[in-house]
């Protein structure tokens, strides 16, 4: 059934698109462990002095525990507001379910620049600009539909019958929640709070606008960096980012892998 | 007769019509903070930009008769859709044969494509830019490989035009063309195209016929995820484009920072929403027209 030339042709075709969704992630790596200052490529030696640049530098660990902080606070937040408010729109009654349901969708559709505009002013004369908790409320925001999206599938594969079970049994709803609901849905919760730290730790627009002299996230730290002095500790720093995403996404991969009912067959 | 302290019996506990679903008050209760959130973290903001572009302070149209009567903006507009039909085209026609390979492959080639398209997506479009203005700029990895192949004789101005800012823009959006098109692709049973190649279709036909058509769906929402986030994409143009490849986005930040004329960039904002939303309910009319039409 194999056409010999036209698969090779295919293959290779398909080869070129895949390196090419590669190529930047790759290309950060050997810049950031090359040794000119001037981006060069291949590098001519290898060392750790932008990494070790980064690390002893002030202001970038000052923005980067800045991000770390956010995104902690903003993954609780966030997980803890959406979990809620899936389990209200999958199993409650409410009125104007549909609406809310594409209201809690719109910060993913609306264009982040836009968001960002509009944070900016609401946030300045409030003094909400470089500040922590803006940033909190900003980010949530933002980070709260993914929670709101992998909770709800966990909520609809749960089986409402274990629930009524319990309460059968004399649970109260808070107990029966906390003791068979939520046991059955960690794995959707969990994988919302990834999202909610990533899309906090990774987000780059609003960031941009609202951050502070003084309170800057990573993020706005680089995009200055990039714009004014393009050393290869921003390929360090990327590096760093690119890891930590890589490997609290794979880990969400690999975990959904396993626990997916059609796979374990 | 004085009432016997009856034991409550616990399943007649919770809502009389089904104990399955939360009462109205507790799910109220439970939506609140989001709502509060939502309300103050995107609507009133987002609703004051727009009041600000029309009450600034008496009403007036005249930041938005502002973008149609200057030539810059209208072409800045324009070239807004232009770069995100671009993007968008070049996304199906690289996106496509990959979702299709994803989909048609097994094992360990599975997962090196799978692992090819989430790697990507997974890292900060931050992060991505940055490794664009390191691979374009004059002397990139790009301009250096091309003048070592003797290919050219000096480097190129690649960065800060729109070239850079379709190939850079297609590639981060690239995964969201794949990944919508990989999903409806791969539940597509395998019997149909058999069935079409056992009635004699060869490769090409029983492609045309049997897995094009009912992939449609798919292209539908990566075109659409594609084409709306590239209106509204900010990161990427701001750093790898320049003055000639000004876009919506771009210019909304320019007027906000730099000019700080925020009524103007209110207006700049409403248009490209607007713009935005219009694309989204279009293109879901759109799509369930085509579903109704091929049940019927």
């Amino acid at each position: 059934m194999r056409n010999g030339p036209a698969v090779v042709v295919a293959a290779l075709a398909i080869g070129l698109i895949l390196f090419f969704l590669l190529l930047p992630t790759l290309i950060v790596v050997p810049m950031s462990i090359g040794t000119s200052p001037y981006i060069e490529f291949p590098p001519h030696g290898l060392t750790y002095k932008w990494y070790e640049a980064y690390f002893s530098d002030p202001d970038w660990m000052a923005a980067t525990w800045f991000s770390v902080r956010i995104a902690v606070a903003t993954t609780i937040s966030a997980t803890v507001i959406g979990t809620l408010a899936a389990v209200a729109l999958v199993r409650g009654r409410l009125p104007g379910k549909e609406f809310l349901q594409a209201l809690t969708l719109a910060p993913l559709i609306v264009p982040h620049i836009v968001i960002a505009v509009a944070l900016y002013l609401f946030f300045a004369p409030l003094g909400l600009v470089g500040n922590f908790y803006g940033f909190v409320i900003a980010h949530s925001m933002l980070a709260v539909p993914y929670v709101v999206i992998t909770v709800s599938a966990a909520l609809q594969r749960f089986d409402a019958n274990l629930e009524l079970a319990a309460l059968n049994c004399g649970a109260t709803r808070i107990q029966a929640f906390f003791h068979i609901v939520l046991p059955n849905i960690v794995p959707g919760v969990a994988a919302g709070a990834v999202f909610a730290f990533l899309a906090s730790f990774d987000e780059a627009t609003v960031a941009f606008f609202i951050s502070g002299v003084e309170g800057k996230t990573i993020t706005r730290k680089m995009f200055e960096d990039i714009d004014f002095n393009l050393t290869p500790v921003i390929a360090a720093v990327s590096t760093v980012l690119t890891l930590v995403s890589l490997v609290l996404m794979s880990t969400i991969e690999i975990a959904r892998r396993r626990s997916d009912p059609d796979r374990r067959g | 007769m004085p009432a016997t302290p009856v034991m409550r019996r616990p399943f007649l506990r919770g809502s009389p019509t089904s104990s399955r679903e939360y009462g109205r008050t507790p799910s109220l209760l439970l939506v609140t903070p989001l709502l509060l959130l939502l309300s103050g973290g995107f609507l009133y903001p987002v609703g004051k930009l727009f009041w600000g572009s029309i009450f600034a302070p008496q009403a007036t149209l005249k930041h938005y008769l502002r973008i149609v009567e200057e030539p810059l903006y209208l072409l800045v507009l324009w070239r807004t859709f232009e770069i995100a039909f671009i993007v968008t085209v070049l996304a199906l026609l690289l996106g496509y044969p990959v979702a299709l390979a994803m989909a048609r492959v097994s094992g360990r080639a599975a997962t090196l494509v799978g692992a090819c398209v989430l790697i990507p997506l997974w890292t900060s479009v931050l992060v991505r830019s940055y490794a664009w203005i390191v691979l374009l700029q004059r002397n990139g990895v790009v301009n250096s490989s091309l003048l070592e192949a003797g290919l050219i004789e000096a480097p190129l101005q690649l960065l800060y035009t729109r070239g850079a800012v379709v190939v850079a823009m297609t590639q981060v959006l690239l995964p969201f063309m794949v990944l919508p098109i990989y999903s409806v692709v791969s539940s597509i049973p395998d019997d149909l195209t058999r069935a079409a190649r056992n009635l004699g279709a060869g490769g090409l036909q029983a492609f045309l016929r049997i897995t094009l058509p009912l992939s449609l769906p798919g292209v539908a929402a990566g075109v659409l995820i594609t084409f709306v986030l590239s209106l509204g994409f900010y990161i990427t143009p701001a750093l790898v484009g320049g003055p000639s490849t000004l876009m919506m986005s771009t210019l909304i930040g320019q007027q906000t920072t730099e000019l700080l004329n925020w009524p103007f960039a209110g207006a700049l904002s409403v248009v490209l929403l607007l713009a935005t939303l219009l694309l989204v309910v279009v293109f879901r009319r759109a799509l369930a027209l085509n579903k109704g039409f091929k049940l019927g």
